[in-house]
């Protein structure tokens, strides 16, 4: 009688308690989709289907979206997320975008008209110019978000992928090739062939 | 009294074939030879950061003349370091590992070595800030905080070339001690330090010799020369700051916090040249040894290309690379015509004999002779295995960024690990996550004032419409009193508006008239009101 006793005054105990987790997970949320938000790559693009990057956090929070649609992001991003949520590691989803280099906009000085759709499209203030005057990119600035790139009616705006300068070059990976094996081990199979 | 050193854990003893390059005098590049037929000045800094142009191809230079300059107030000049013609600014490769080009000044000289006209600068009488500005002009490398946190209780002048094979310091204090220690005695005075102490190692006797000659015949006070015992990576500022004074400064800090400053001797010589003879920085004494037939130093103007060095020493015929910097620490260069710059202590020919390509990597047995030998007080195994698991969160709480990139940990690997290669990608890859993540932070503070931005311009714009229609209301509040709608509010205010303009317009050519006619334009006036105010009882026919 006593052991039921306790174990109905478990479950009484266990019920209240859960019956608090959910609001306890509200305030969480927003905690969370901060700090998703601080690991994405704040390009501002929508590729992942959300009009920028804190709202795409605020839908991983609540469970609506997947931690794989942002492309900017890329492997190394969904490797961060998946880490700060706990959740396993899935390849990036290519209906949002494939992962590419970075690049940023440029536009063609000489055929630009002036008529500042771009700097409308331009989420994070990376473009210049005024109503009948050339625009131009300021590249730091520049997220390679491609938002500019479809409202322009003359189509000057093209990606340029950024090149790397001696101040951003990034020392290799220590890897050791084996070269004499790799060309012995080709040679045969030409000669197979 | 002899003085009390202390010591650091770790270090290595190599032998230092230092012999070889000590053999021949110092000799000027252009005694041994005609200068290239183009010099390349790179508009990069070593510390990163690029330098802003004052010349075009096509312009005349003069030796001595400043050809680019800093964007801000840090960066250090650099100077055509011969007379002649610029034949373009471009890119050329970097004496850089990646061998990735950067905007180079190159300058066909014309042989003459015409200078500038050099005037001595009287620092006792500019005060600090200016020296330092003179300095940073003159293309002196001495740190953008120079001096910025008044007296000294220590300077540390750094003669302690613990690298193999590098003797240009050595011979520097060797022929030109006067020279250095006239520097020394500016940068005293200008950093008011109460004491100096000249760090040689005792493996240079010639040099300690000649610098306790010089700094008796000049009688500087609380001066020494402290003969340091031999052991690398003395050399190392921090390191030899701790030999010296027993203070050990973080990585994360500034000497000068702790009440020292550490400077080259090559860098007092500099000072020297610069405030007493007026002389920009335009050429560096470099050891050219290694694989070479007659290893020597020789001062060489700056942007003079390595291959044009390594000819007056006699390259081997097995050599196959040319690293700049010494055996432990330089790095193989791209190739062998890029330029001398103002860090290229030695420049050093490689041959597969001479530096062996390393052997094949073996697993690390966590042996711990690389702890042992690290003189930063590091755990390089534990750093190893981080970097080489891309863990670079813990490689970073095990203080990688303390490592001073020696290579005793590599010298001493019983698994030939080259273990500085891994922690230098680790960094490079940790500073390339910290410019992102910077990069994303200033985005996103864009993209919300963006946000921001337009959210006020609607409501600006909402609150402009509200007062004009406010506006519009108040004149016609009877005539509109059932207009519901603002648009009907603001066509009322458009013809009462309208109405006042008419009212304001005087006819300015009535003054001349008779009475009789002004009488007439009267009446018809009066015509005109009865039939506009007929007309304007006349709308509540439309609705």
């Amino acid at each position: 009688m006593n052991a039921i006793l306790i174990m109905a005054l478990g479950a009484a105990l266990l019920g209240v308690a859960l019956r608090y987790v959910p609001v306890k997970r509200k305030v969480d949320e927003a905690v969370l989709a901060e700090q998703i938000d601080a690991l994405l790559p704040q390009t501002q693009c929508g590729q992942c289907g959300y009009p920028g990057c804190k709202p795409y956090a605020t839908a991983i929070a609540k469970g609506e979206a997947d931690i794989n649609q942002c492309p900017p992001g890329g492997t190394d991003g969904i490797h961060k997320l998946a880490e700060l949520l706990g959740r396993k590691f899935k390849p990036l989803n290519t209906e949002h975008g494939v992962e590419k280099p970075k690049a940023v906009a440029f536009i063609d000085e000489a055929v630009c008209i002036g008529c500042t759709l771009c700097i409308q499209a331009c989420p994070v203030d990376a473009i210049v110019g005024a109503a009948k005057q050339m625009h131009t990119i300021i590249a730091p600035l520049c997220t390679g978000c491609e938002l500019c790139v479809p409202p322009c009616p003359v189509d000057c705006i093209s990606m340029l992928p950024v090149a790397v300068s001696v101040d951003t070059w990034k020392w290799q990976y220590p890897v050791f090739e084996i070269k004499p094996a790799a060309t012995t081990a080709t040679a045969t199979k030409q000669q197979s062939a | 009294m002899p003085r009390q050193f202390f010591k650091f854990n770790g270090g290595v003893m190599p032998a230092d074939h230092k012999a070889a390059s000590t053999s021949l005098p110092i000799a000027e590049f252009a005694a041994l030879a005609s200068l290239p037929g183009e010099l390349v000045i790179p508009l990069q800094q070593g510390n990163g950061g690029s330098l802003r142009a004052l010349v075009e191809a096509g312009t005349q230079v003069l030796k001595g003349q400043r050809i680019g300059v800093g964007y801000d107030d840090t960066g250090t000049a650099v100077h055509a370091s011969t007379s002649g013609l610029v034949k373009a600014v471009e890119m050329r490769r970097m004496p850089h590992p990646s061998g990735l080009s950067a905007l180079c000044v190159v300058i066909a000289p014309d042989g003459e070595e015409r200078w500038i006209t050099r005037t001595p600068f009287d620092y006792r009488r500019a005060g600090l800030a200016a020296t330092r500005d003179y300095l940073r002009d003159a293309g002196v490398l001495v740190g953008g905080d120079f001096g910025a946190t008044g007296q000294l209780a220590t300077l540390v002048i750094n003669g302690a070339e613990s690298e193999p094979r590098i003797t240009c310091d050595d011979m520097l204090m060797r022929e030109r001690a006067d020279g250095v220690i006239q520097g020394i005695a500016i940068l005293r005075e200008v950093l008011r330090a109460s004491e100096v102490l000249i760090g040689i190692e005792d493996n240079q006797p010639e040099a300690i010799a000649a610098m306790r000659a010089a700094l008796a015949k000049r009688g500087a006070e609380n001066t020494q020369v402290a003969a340091v015992p031999a052991c690398y990576p003395t050399g190392n500022a921090r390191l030899l700051i701790r030999v010296l004074t027993g203070i050990e400064v973080p990585h994360s800090r500034r000497f000068a916090d702790y009440g020292v400053e550490c400077f080259d001797t090559s860098t007092a010589y500099a000072i020297y040249q610069a405030i007493t003879l007026g002389q920009p920085m335009v050429s560096r004494i470099v050891t050219v040894a290694g694989n070479v037939e007659r290893p020597r130093n020789i001062e060489a103007p700056l942007g003079v290309p390595l291959r044009a060095l390594l000819a007056l020493c006699g390259p081997q015929a097995d050599t196959n690379r040319v690293i700049m910097g010494g055996p432990m620490m330089g790095m193989t260069m791209p190739g062998d015509e890029v330029p001398v710059v103002k860090t290229t202590h030695c420049v050093l020919a490689g041959s597969p004999a001479l530096f062996p390509p390393p052997p094949p990597e073996m697993p690390c047995i966590r042996c711990g002779d690389c702890a042992r030998a690290c003189p930063a007080d590091l755990q390089p195994f534990e750093l190893y295995s981080f970097a080489r698991a891309r863990q670079f969160g813990k490689a970073q709480e095990y203080h990688l960024f303390d490592c001073i990139e020696c290579g005793c940990c590599t010298y001493v690997c019983p698994s030939k690990i080259p273990l500085v290669d891994y922690y230098r990608f680790a960094k490079s890859e940790i500073l390339a996550r910290q410019r992102d993540q910077e990069f994303a932070d200033a985005a996103r503070e864009r993209y919300q004032f963006r946000l921001l931005r337009a959210e006020r311009e609607k409501q600006e714009k909402a609150a402009r419409l509200a007062t004009k229609a406010a506006a519009a209301h108040a004149p016609t509040a009877e005539d509109a009193k059932d207009a519901k709608d603002t648009k009907k509010a603001l066509i009322a205010a458009a013809i009462a508006r309208a109405r006042q303009q008419k009212e304001q317009v005087t006819p300015a050519n009535i003054d001349a008239l008779t009475p009789e006619q002004r009488a007439e334009i009267a009446k018809i006036e009066a015509r005109r009101e009865a039939l506009q105010s007929s007309a304007k009882t006349a709308p509540p026919q439309d609705e």
